[in-house]
């Protein structure tokens, strides 16, 4: 299963990463923070660390 | 030596960034390590240099070295740089306001010079920085600070202009379509002569609030909408429906950059001691 | 160097072909400019085209490209200067060089370089204004804009030459200033002397003092480009060296980047002064034209195109011992040169093309000890010796007879 971090530290809660996953992997918390629902479906394709304005999310990559 | 990754051209430390919830600038600062990371440029050989107005704080979160200069003139200080050091590639992070606007002057003049510079200009319709105020990309009509009725005005099209100023490559993504950005950055950083990318993105905070346009996501629904990939079949007819722009590379050829015409110069200069009669 | 001396060599013509020796040329202000700034080692210019500045760009045009520089004509002088500082920052000596309206357009990137600490040379050879003015008359009426133009808290060193000679000797002294506190430096020639031609002696470049700015020597991971030196100087590194440094026209941190801190706001601005004013026996230049140990009726205080008539006019002063006071550095102030010269003088003069703006400087620094006179003229020409004749005249009835 891809590992997916979010860092709170840094996620503004835009909501881009939870609307335009192709596997709708995200869902959002009472905040609109998002939070891994499916990572099971997640095929580690990188569009949400790719689209996410704040560097919050990590995919798959070895942690940093 | 190892590969470095596009984090790595990132001052993570510096992060979290200053931009709003949904703007589009980290997605294209995102883009641009990316680009600079498959070229594995040495981060000593890469000078950014930034004007003033939200993308214009990029800078704080490169581990390149940076100039941040004066609104308007970023591509004046970059001109500089080059064109002292033409062996350093030179990036210039520019908004609409600071690249089209107030710098329009020297837009134009780096493209008909042609100097080898990399201009990134993140249009997203308004000045953000300073409250969501008219700018020449703001599109006729358009609601912000201070055309509280309407813009009277017409926005320009930054790529026709730069590519009838001569720019040897000229192209426009948007921060919804990421990989086709990362390309047209490194492509245009690999391009000799004046290379000019225009990175269309929202302001949910103040044009996307003041039109009515959404949340931030909304707003990269409607880039998607929009966009229309110039070498599709309805880019190709020419029939484009209303509000529609061209993505992709718009303007690629290879006339020879400033560096190369004015070491011709030097040639000449020196092959007489310096003296033209 | 003896400005005085009159060369009694057959003139050459300005085209040597690369004597390594002592040259002796013809040369107009403009073009000794031009000439001091390439000896200086200057290797990049960026300028737009104005009258009566324009020979120094004519000539940056013909001479750098051979010598491996590079002569860029801008779209304007905001970006001349722009691109002046940027160039300066790879490690090149670059100047630009403009008149009045041109000057006025780069004021704001001239903070930049104060700033951000970037050593550069801009020359501007005063004309008349305000505005487009009397295009293209002499005036020196931007003594105060060359010190106070920009907004904000700021010090610079001002120069201002008086002859072709100090066009070249003091534009070399204006690079090396640069160098040394990592600034920027303003020539303020005049048109008189820009357009004037005499006999100027180009020295060997061996014999050239140069001056080069200090790198930094630790290692690159440690250097902050913004933390001086005890001299109050930060070392400077090149962009493309193995140093990545910011530079920034925001309040910045020894690290170079944005910082809205005011306990470093306040320092750092303050350090812009005291990196000047701590050195002030390296940067205040004045030249007497006078026994510095007599004593005076009328101290005559000059700078720039008022020297030569008022030291004809000094000589022509009948039972009154006059002298004059040429002020080569403006700026920061040459406070201790006046108030010593004036201890020994009756009364002060100040001729200047303008309506009065070294004169309050002069009074500031006697204060009411000794009476200080003004001859002002604002309309586009020069002084004749005669016009200072007169008013040292006056003076003389005033207050010395």
């Amino acid at each position: 299963m891809t590992r997916i971090n979010i860092n709170p530290r840094r996620c503004k809660h835009c909501g881009i990463c939870i609307a335009f996953c192709p596997k709708e992997v995200f869902g959002a918390d009472y905040r609109g923070a998002p939070v891994v629902e499916r990572a099971e479906k997640c095929t580690a394709c990188g569009l949400c660390v790719m689209r996410c304005p704040d560097f919050a999310l990590e995919v798959g990559e070895k942690g940093k | 030596m190892p590969a470095l990754s596009w984090r790595e051209y990132l001052d993570e430390k510096m992060l979290p960034h200053l931009w709003c919830p949904g703007c589009g600038n980290g997605i294209a600062l995102g883009a641009l390590t990316r680009a600079l990371a498959e070229l594995q440029l040495p981060r000593n050989k890469v000078v950014v240099v930034t004007g003033i107005g939200c993308w214009g704080k990029a800078d704080d979160y490169l581990a390149t070295s940076a100039l941040h200069g004066t609104h308007g003139r970023a591509l004046a200080f970059a001109t500089g740089v080059k064109a002292a050091r033409p062996e350093l590639t030179v990036i210039v992070l520019m908004g609409d306001g600071d690249g089209a606007t107030i710098g329009g002057n020297h837009l134009i003049h780096a493209a008909r010079r042609n100097i080898d510079l990399t201009a990134v200009v993140l249009n997203n319709q308004n000045y953000g920085m300073t409250g969501g105020q008219v700018s020449a990309t703001t599109p006729v009509d358009a609601v912000t600070s201070t055309t509280r009725y309407g813009n009277p005005e017409r926005d320009f099209d930054l790529c026709r202009l730069v590519d009838a100023a001569g720019a040897n490559y000229v192209a426009r993504g948007t921060v919804y379509h990421v990989p086709q950005l990362d390309r047209l950055i490194r492509d245009g950083i690999t391009k000799k002569g004046f290379s000019f990318i225009e990175v269309i993105s929202p302001c949910p905070t103040h044009f996307g609030r003041r039109n009515k346009l959404g949340s931030a996501v909304e707003m990269m629904k409607a880039l998607k909408t929009r966009a229309v990939n110039v070498n599709s079949p309805a880019a190709k007819t020419g029939e484009l429906p209303a509000g529609a722009f061209l993505i992709g590379k718009l303007a690629d050829r290879d006339d020879p950059d400033f560096t190369a015409r004015y070491a011709a110069v030097q040639q000449k200069a020196q092959a007489k001691g310096g003296f033209s009669s | 160097m003896n400005i005085a001396n009159r060369s009694k060599d057959k003139n050459e013509s300005t085209v040597d072909r690369g004597s390594k020796e002592t040259r002796r040329l013809f040369l107009q202000g403009n073009e000794a400019i031009a000439e001091g700034a390439i000896a200086a080692g200057a290797r990049f210019y960026a300028g737009y085209p104005i009258t009566p500045s324009s020979e120094i760009a004519e000539a940056c045009a013909e001479k750098l490209p051979a010598v491996g520089g590079v002569y860029i004509q801008m779209e304007d002088e905001l970006g001349s200067i722009a691109a002046v500082i940027g160039a300066s920052l790879t490690g090149v000596k670059a100047f630009t060089a403009t008149s009045g309206p041109g000057f006025s357009l780069m004021q704001e990137n001239l903070g930049v370089a104060i700033l951000g600490e970037v050593p550069c040379v801009v020359v501007n050879v005063q004309r008349s204004g305000p505005s487009t003015g009397l295009a293209t008359r002499p005036a020196q009426a931007d003594v105060m804009q060359a010190r106070w133009g920009r907004h904000g808290d700021q010090h610079l060193i001002v120069l201002s030459p008086a002859t072709v000679q100090e066009c070249f000797d003091l534009t070399v002294t204006a690079f090396n200033l640069a160098e040394r506190f990592r600034a920027p430096v303003i020539l303020l020639a005049d048109e008189i002397v820009a357009h004037m031609r005499e006999n100027v002696t180009l020295p060997d470049p061996a014999q050239i003092k140069i001056v080069n700015r200090k790198k930094p020597a630790c290692p690159p991971e440690e250097y902050l480009p913004f933390k001086p030196d005890p001299d109050g100087v930060p070392p400077l590194a090149d962009y493309g060296s193995e140093y990545i440094f910011h530079v920034t026209s925001s309040m910045h941190g020894e690290r170079g980047y944005s910082q809205n801190d005011p306990a470093n706001a306040g320092a750092k601005i303050k350090r812009l002064f005291t990196k000047l004013d701590n050195h002030l026996d390296e940067i205040l230049l004045v030249k007497h034209h006078y026994n510095p140990a007599d004593e005076l009726d009328l101290l005559i205080v000059t700078f720039g195109c008022t020297t030569r008539p008022a030291r004809a006019a000094a000589l022509r002063t009948p039972n009154l011992k006059a002298g004059v006071l040429q002020l080569v550095t403006l700026w920061p102030f040459p406070d201790a040169f006046i108030a010593e010269a004036a201890q020994k003088a009756r009364a002060v003069l100040v001729p200047e093309l303008n309506l009065g703006q070294v004169i309050r400087e002069v009074q500031r620094v006697v204060g009411k000890e000794k009476p200080v006179f003004g001859l002002h003229k604002s309309n586009g020409l020069g002084f004749l010796p005669a016009e200072i004749s007169a008013r040292i005249e006056e003076v003389a009835n005033q207050c010395l007879r």
